[in-house]
C-alpha cells in the first residue's frame, strides 16, 4: 500500500467510525489545561496552570511598562512615556472627567488600572505562545465585575446616603406609580444583579469565543495540511481566516477593555450623581 | 481525565482558587498604578501645564517690559528732542545777543575812534592855526615892513594890526573859500 492510499483509508475510516481520528474541533477543554502545580491553602484548592502564568506575565509586563513609562518623567515625554500618558489621558479625560463628571477624577487611577489590566490580559489571546486570554476564564472578569459592583454601590451609598440610593434604585423618579409594579423589580435586578453579571459575561464571552474561533481555524489549517489528500488546497483558506480572525481579535481586545471601563464609569456616574 | 474535567467544565462556575489569584493579581496592579504610576502622570501633567502657563506668563512679562522700555525710550527721545530744541533756541538767542553786543561795541568803538579822530583833528587844526597865526603874523609883519619900508617896531601897534588882520582872515575863512585871495586883496 502506498502512503496516499493509507491516508485515504484513514480518512474513510474516520468518516466511518464517527470522528475519533478525524478533525478534532477545540472544546471547552482548551480552557482547562493541565495544572503545573496544585496546592491547598486555608482550605482553598489552588491550581497553577499555564493560563495562571499568562495572567501573571501579562500583568507583570503591564506593570513594568507603566513603571518604565514614568520612571523618569519629563515635561517633554519620551516614546514610552508618551504612549503611557496617552493611554492614561484617554481614561482620565475621556472617562473619569467626561463620563463621571466633575467628581470623577478621583476614580481615574482605578479606571486606568482596570483598563490596562484587561488590555494586557486580553492581548495575550493573540500573543504567540500564549494565545489564550486569562479573561476567557470566567473567574477573572468576575473578580473585576464584583470589584466594580462593590465600588459603585459603596460610592452611591456614600455620596447619596443609603436611603436615597436604594430608594432611587428601586423607584426611579418620574415613573408613573402604576408602572412601578414592573419597573421596580426590573430596576433592582438590573442595578444589583444584571449589571455586574453582564459586565463579567460580556468580557468573558468575547475572549472565550475569540479564542475558540482562532483555535478552530488554526487547528483546521494544521489538520487540512496533515490529512494528506486534496484537502490541502483548502488549508490556505483556513489560514487566511485565522489571520483575519486575529485582526478581528485585536479589535475585540481593545474594544472590550474600553467597553468594560466605560461601563464602569457610567455606573459610577449614576452612583455619584443622584438620579434625575 | 475526561470525567474529572467535565466536573469543573462549566465555564460560568469558576473555582475559588482562581478567583483569589485573579483578585490578588489585579490588586497588585491596582496598587502600583494608584500609588506610583498615576501620581507621576498627574505630576507630569501639572508640571507641563505650569511650564506652558509659566512660559506664557514669562512671555507676557517680557512683552510688558519691552513695551515699558519702548515707552521710556520714546519719552527720553522726546525729552531729548525738546531739550535740543531748547538748547538750540537758547543758543540762537545768545548768538543774537552776542551779535547785538558786538554790534553795539563796534559802534561804540567806531564812535569813539571817530570822536578821537575828530578831537585830534581839532587839536591839530588848533595847533596848526596857532602856529600859522604866529608865522603868518611874523611873515606878514616882515613883509609889510619891507614893503612899506618903515620899522614897525612899536609892539602895540604891531600887535593891533596883526590881530585885526587875523580877525579879518577868520571872518573870511568862515564865510567861504577864496580866503587867500581876499586876504591878499585886503592886504594889498
Amino acid at each position: 500500500m502506498t502512503s496516499s492510499a493509507s491516508a485515504l483509508a484513514s480518512v474513510l475510516a474516520a468518516e466511518g467510525s464517527g470522528g475519533d481520528d478525524g478533525f478534532q474541533a477545540p472544546t471547552v477543554e482548551e480552557f482547562y489545561p493541565e495544572p503545573i502545580a496544585e496546592f491547598d491553602l486555608l482550605g482553598i484548592a489552588f491550581e497553577i496552570t499555564r493560563i495562571t502564568l499568562i495572567l501573571w506575565i501579562a500583568t507583570a509586563v503591564m506593570i513594568a511598562l507603566m513603571v518604565a513609562a514614568v520612571r523618569k518623567p519629563s515635561i517633554v515625554p519620551g516614546k514610552l512615556q508618551f504612549i503611557g500618558e496617552s493611554g492614561y489621558s484617554l481614561i482620565r479625560d475621556g472617562m473619569a472627567r467626561d463620563v463621571i463628571g466633575p467628581k470623577g477624577l478621583p476614580f481615574a487611577p482605578f479606571l486606568a488600572s482596570l483598563f490596562f489590566f484587561i488590555l494586557a490580559n486580553n492581548a495575550m489571546s493573540i500573543i504567540p505562545f500564549a494565545q489564550i486570554s486569562p479573561m476567557s476564564k470566567f473567574a477573572f472578569p468576575l473578580v473585576l465585575a464584583v470589584i466594580v459592583w462593590v465600588l459603585y454601590n459603596w460610592v452611591g451609598i456614600r455620596e447619596q446616603g443609603a436611603g436615597r440610593y436604594f430608594k432611587d434604585a428601586a423607584i426611579p423618579p418620574g415613573v408613573p406609580v402604576g408602572a412601578l409594579i414592573l419597573v421596580t423589580p426590573i430596576e433592582l435586578l438590573q442595578v444589583f444583579v444584571i449589571r455586574p453579571f453582564t459586565l463579567a459575561v460580556r468580557l468573558f464571552a468575547n475572549m472565550f469565543a475569540g479564542h475558540m474561533l482562532l483555535a478552530v481555524f488554526a487547528l483546521g489549517t494544521v489538520y487540512l495540511l496533515n490529512v494528506g489528500n486534496f484537502s490541502i488546497i483548502f488549508a490556505p483558506f483556513s489560514f487566511l481566516m485565522a489571520l483575519a480572525m486575529t485582526f478581528f481579535e485585536l479589535l475585540v481586545i481593545v474594544l472590550q477593555a474600553y467597553v468594560f471601563t466605560v461601563l464602569t464609569a457610567t455606573y459610577l456616574n449614576g452612583a455619584v450623581e443622584p438620579a434625575h | 481525565m475526561n470525567i474529572l474535567a467535565a466536573e469543573s467544565s462549566n465555564p460560568l462556575l469558576p473555582p475559588v482558587g482562581e478567583i483569589v489569584v485573579g483578585t490578588i493579581t489585579f490588586a497588585i496592579l491596582c496598587f502600583v498604578m494608584i500609588k506610583y504610576v498615576v501620581p507621576r502622570f498627574e505630576q507630569v501633567f501639572v508640571a507641563r501645564r505650569e511650564a506652558i502657563e509659566g512660559g506664557i506668563e514669562r512671555a507676557e512679562a517680557m512683552q510688558a517690559e519691552a513695551k515699558a522700555s519702548l515707552e521710556q525710550y520714546r519719552a527720553q527721545l522726546a525729552e531729548a528732542r525738546g531739550e535740543a530744541a531748547q538748547i538750540r533756541d537758547a543758543a540762537r538767542a545768545e548768538g543774537q545777543q552776542i551779535l547785538e553786543e558786538l554790534r553795539a561795541q563796534a559802534q561804540e568803538e567806531s564812535a569813539r575812534i571817530v570822536a578821537r579822530g575828530e578831537e585830534q583833528l581839532a587839536a591839530q587844526r588848533q595847533q596848526i592855526v596857532h602856529e600859522l597865526r604866529g608865522q603868518i603874523g611874523t611873515l606878514a609883519v616882515d613883509l609889510a615892513g619891507r614893503v612899506v619900508g618903515e620899522s614897525l617896531a612899536d609892539d602895540a601897534r604891531r600887535s593891533g594890526i596883526v590881530d585885526r588882520f587875523l580877525a579879518e582872515l577868520d571872518g573870511m575863512a568862515t564865510s567861504g573859500d577864496g580866503r587867500g585871495a581876499t586876504v591878499a586883496e585886503s592886504n594889498r
